[in-house]
């Protein structure tokens, strides 16, 4: 592990702030827009206390120039403390990404399942599956772009002793990336649960995919309704999901089990990263918050032909997707539909939105599929 | 340390707060301590050596070889004067375990440092990959006299083309793994400067990677004189393709014979090479354009980096030495059917590529042939090496269109001792 305390960076203070500003003339993503020379110049002799730097949070976007119609995020946090030691670059990208969050705002968490109204009565018809996923980061490690081997195995190892100790609906199994069999690897494809090294140069450009597969693994409960991705883009993925259209169920059993794996965190001195401006801390600005995106599988085959389509989708807050996940196009009619927004909302807030909305656009699809308007059901902007 | 504490406070979970500040877990606390040295101590503490080592029990690489747990414990808390580290090193060779057929390096250097600093990792890597060249105790010599070379014109029904390439790093810069923007710009500045002052058959123009016109560009393709991005995961686990394509460029002279590539795998990589088979004055044009070059850099009170022990200084430890290739495109249609082929070239100290270049396949008969070794013999010895072998793979060829039996020739020495 490096020294703690930057000192390349320090080597790097000879050069000139022109020298060093990155040329970002061709390029499209958040923290271009945010960068300024005066930025730049205040914050490149800063250290957070594990030695993550400036340079460091802006390489995957300087890497990345991004795509004229896609804005991408540009950075990524190394620790907790990049979020306070690089505030004056992250502040402005967070309010731009996420919908004019101010400095001054609290985030509200609420992981009360009982708070969700509805979302056990989507059509099966039409709702092929439903699923909630979240991250977390354990506190007093750093993160994915930043730790080292003996971290991110100090993280397996607290995850394993944690997830382990499940009980009832949540037993279940670990599988680390380095050494399962062929058949266990075969199963997890199968079930889409496996993940693979990140091939996407946004990630691999912050440093993500150091020492693969050291320390990656997979967990899962017997049921396969439950599932946690250790040390991939985040020190924790959960996820919660299951065919049809209960999304009640589902936010229930990502509620509980994330409460019980909590706990155990917090007995070992471990407890979640969060504070009441940020919510959950993870390694993208774009999951902070809640880091959740609750989502379905469903057939919108006439609606999404539909020239309003992209209208209701903005003013239901909600985002498509294709059936692979995000940047993958639908197939045969059939969408992934998410929350789009993260942080300034609770977790019920943003999974009731879902749910409602899913539920109103499952009935304009039954209109138009018998032919009729949907002109009076296009929701005001919520 | 108050900033953190604050933090601590304000935090939603009182048991982490009363938690960090409790025996069991002063580490945590004490992580978030500003006070780095003190930091750093307790780090070290919660995260010895042994928890840092990688798993290398999947890898085929020079580098896995030679890191021992004890050399890493050693080093791992070492820094160069650049503050570049032993895991900045071998990240590349972690991250790619290599293949049980071709044994890649597996490690870099991210400045001039790092070949000391870390010569317990180094050294072995070094003897591993140059057949037992020992830094310890051998000395590399440098000759780029190209008139001691003789016999260096081959018979152009058989050779299409001759080629000579290295690489030089401008002392006082990080190599392309650890450089910032700032000294990528300086280097490119260095030798743009120096270029600028190339005289006759040398003179030439610069076309930076990021500037250049459409046009430009299609014909920097059409002359094959154009590198891209790199794609290969031992280059990009290297680091060696941040900020792309910020201060990487072109050079090449009107005659097209003269190529430098800035800021590719290392500061420099220079190029001679024509049609036909005439190595000789390929070769010459070589030593007399690096020369120049050297004054050029001189003139403004920067040097290439070189030493005795181990040559010309590059990014990758395989390029040490002269970090020369020398080599030609021939056609050997039926000697490359001979089930001697690789034997021979093996004792001849040559290798094949395809035409493309490393790790591509040879398309029909032409075959890329060039010297295997880089350190432990000089730029002369090693186009001398090349140009007879390359004679006698043309007799043999000659020697079976005839109908005639050919030989496989003794092996050559390594180096001398």
């Amino acid at each position: 592990m490096a020294a703690m305390k930057n000192c390349h960076n320090d080597y790097k203070m000879k050069f000139s702030v022109d020298e060093e500003f990155p040329d970002l003339s061709q390029h499209n993503n958040h923290m271009a827009k945010a960068l300024t020379k005066e930025i730049y110049a205040k914050l490149r002799s800063k250290s957070t206390p594990s030695g993550f730097t400036v340079d460091d949070v802006i390489q995957t976007g300087v890497d990345n120039p991004g795509h004229p119609f896609i804005m991408t995020v540009g950075c990524v946090a190394g620790d907790e403390e990049s979020y306070e030691v690089f505030k004056e670059l992250l502040d402005p990208i967070i309010s731009d990404r996420h919908g004019g969050y101010k400095p001054t705002d609290k985030h509200k968490t609420d992981l009360n399942f009982e708070n969700l109204k509805g979302g056990d009565d989507l059509d099966p018809n039409y709702v092929l599956s439903s699923r909630v996923r979240t991250g977390r980061s354990i506190k007093g490690f750093t993160l994915p772009p930043h730790n080292s081997r003996g971290e991110r195995r100090g993280i397996e190892k607290l995850s394993i002793e944690a997830l382990s100790s499940l009980d009832g609906e949540f037993k279940g199994k670990y599988y680390p990336l380095n050494g399962m069999s062929d058949a266990e690897q075969e199963q997890l494809i199968a079930d889409h649960f496996l993940f693979d090294k990140p091939v996407s140069p946004l990630l691999t450009c912050a440093g993500m995919a150091r020492d693969w597969p050291d320390g990656r693994g997979i967990w899962h409960n017997d049921n396969k309704t439950f599932l946690v991705w250790v040390n991939e883009e985040d020190h924790l993925r959960v996820i919660s999901m299951q065919k049809g259209g209960n999304m009640k169920e589902v936010f229930r059993r990502f509620c509980v089990g994330l409460q019980k794996i909590e706990e155990i965190f917090k007995k070992h001195n471990h407890g979640f990263m969060w504070n009441e401006h940020l919510g959950y801390i993870l390694t993208c600005p774009s999951n902070l918050g809640t880091g959740l995106r609750g989502g379905v599988h469903v057939k919108l085959a006439k609606l999404s032909t539909h020239p309003k389509f992209e209208e209701i989708l903005t003013r239901l807050r909600l985002q498509k997707r294709g059936t692979g996940g995000v940047d993958t196009a639908s197939v045969g009619g059939v969408f992934d539909i998410s929350n789009a927004d993260r942080l300034g909302s609770s977790e019920v807030e943003q999974v009731q939105l879902v749910v409602d909305g899913v539920k109103l656009m499952v009935e304009m699809e039954k209109k138009l599929e018998k032919g009729e308007s949907i002109d009076g059901m296009i929701p005001a902007q919520k | 340390m108050s900033g953190s504490f604050r933090r601590l406070i304000s935090s939603r979970s009182t048991a982490v707060l009363l938690a960090s500040l409790g025996a069991g877990t002063m580490a945590t606390g004490v992580l978030l301590n500003e006070n780095s040295s003190l930091a750093a101590e307790a780090k070290k503490k919660l995260y010895p050596p042994s928890s840092d080592y990688p798993d290398l029990r999947k890898h085929n690489n020079c580098m896995a070889s030679a890191l021992t747990p004890a050399v890493y414990a050693k080093l791992r808390d070492k820094v160069t004067p650049n503050n570049w580290t032993l895991d900045q090193c071998i990240q590349t060779g972690v991250d790619n375990p290599g293949h049980p057929f071709i044994k890649t390096v597996g490690c870099v250097a991210g400045d001039e440092e790092s070949y000391e600093v870390f010569a317990e990792l180094f050294d072995p890597v070094i003897k591993d990959r140059h057949n037992g060249y020992d830094p310890r105790t051998m000395k590399h010599p440098t000759d780029l006299d190209a008139s001691k070379i003789t016999h260096g014109i081959f018979d152009e029904n058989y050779v299409l083309s001759s080629r000579v390439r290295t690489g030089r790093s401008i002392r006082g810069l990080s190599l392309p793994p650890a450089c910032s923007r700032a000294e990528r710009r300086e280097v490119e500045r260095v030798a743009v400067t120096a270029l600028a002052g190339l005289k006759g058959d040398l003179a030439g123009h610069y076309y930076s990677l990021g500037d250049m016109t459409e046009k430009e560009q299609q014909q920097l393709i059409d002359d094959h004189f154009l590198f891209d991005k790199p794609v290969s995961p031992l280059l990009t686990c290297a680091f060696m393709a941040r900020d792309w394509p910020d201060a990487r460029g072109i050079w090449h002279n009107n005659d097209k014979t003269f190529l430098i590539w800035i800021n590719e795998e290392d500061h420099t990589r220079v190029i001679s090479m024509e049609k036909g088979g005439n190595m000789k004055r390929v070769f010459e044009r070589f030593c007399s354009g690096l020369k120049q070059v050297e004054h050029l850099i001189q003139e403004r009170g920067w040097e290439f980096m070189w030493n005795e022990r181990l040559g010309y200084i590059l990014t990758c430890p395989s390029n040490l030495g002269t970090g020369l290739r020398a080599g030609v495109h021939v056609r050997l249609p039926k000697l490359s059917k001979d089930p001697r082929f690789s034997k021979i070239l093996n004792n001849l100290r040559l290798q094949k590529r395809g035409t493309g270049g490393v790790d591509t396949a040879a398309t029909g008969d032409t075959f890329d042939i060039s010297n295997l070794d880089r350190l432990g013999k000089s730029e002369v010895e090693l186009v001398q090496l090349v140009v007879n072998g390359v004679n006698y793979l043309i007799e043999c060829e000659k020697k079976l269109e005839k109908g005639q039996d050919i030989q496989v020739p003794p092996p050559l020495a390594q180096f001398k001792k």
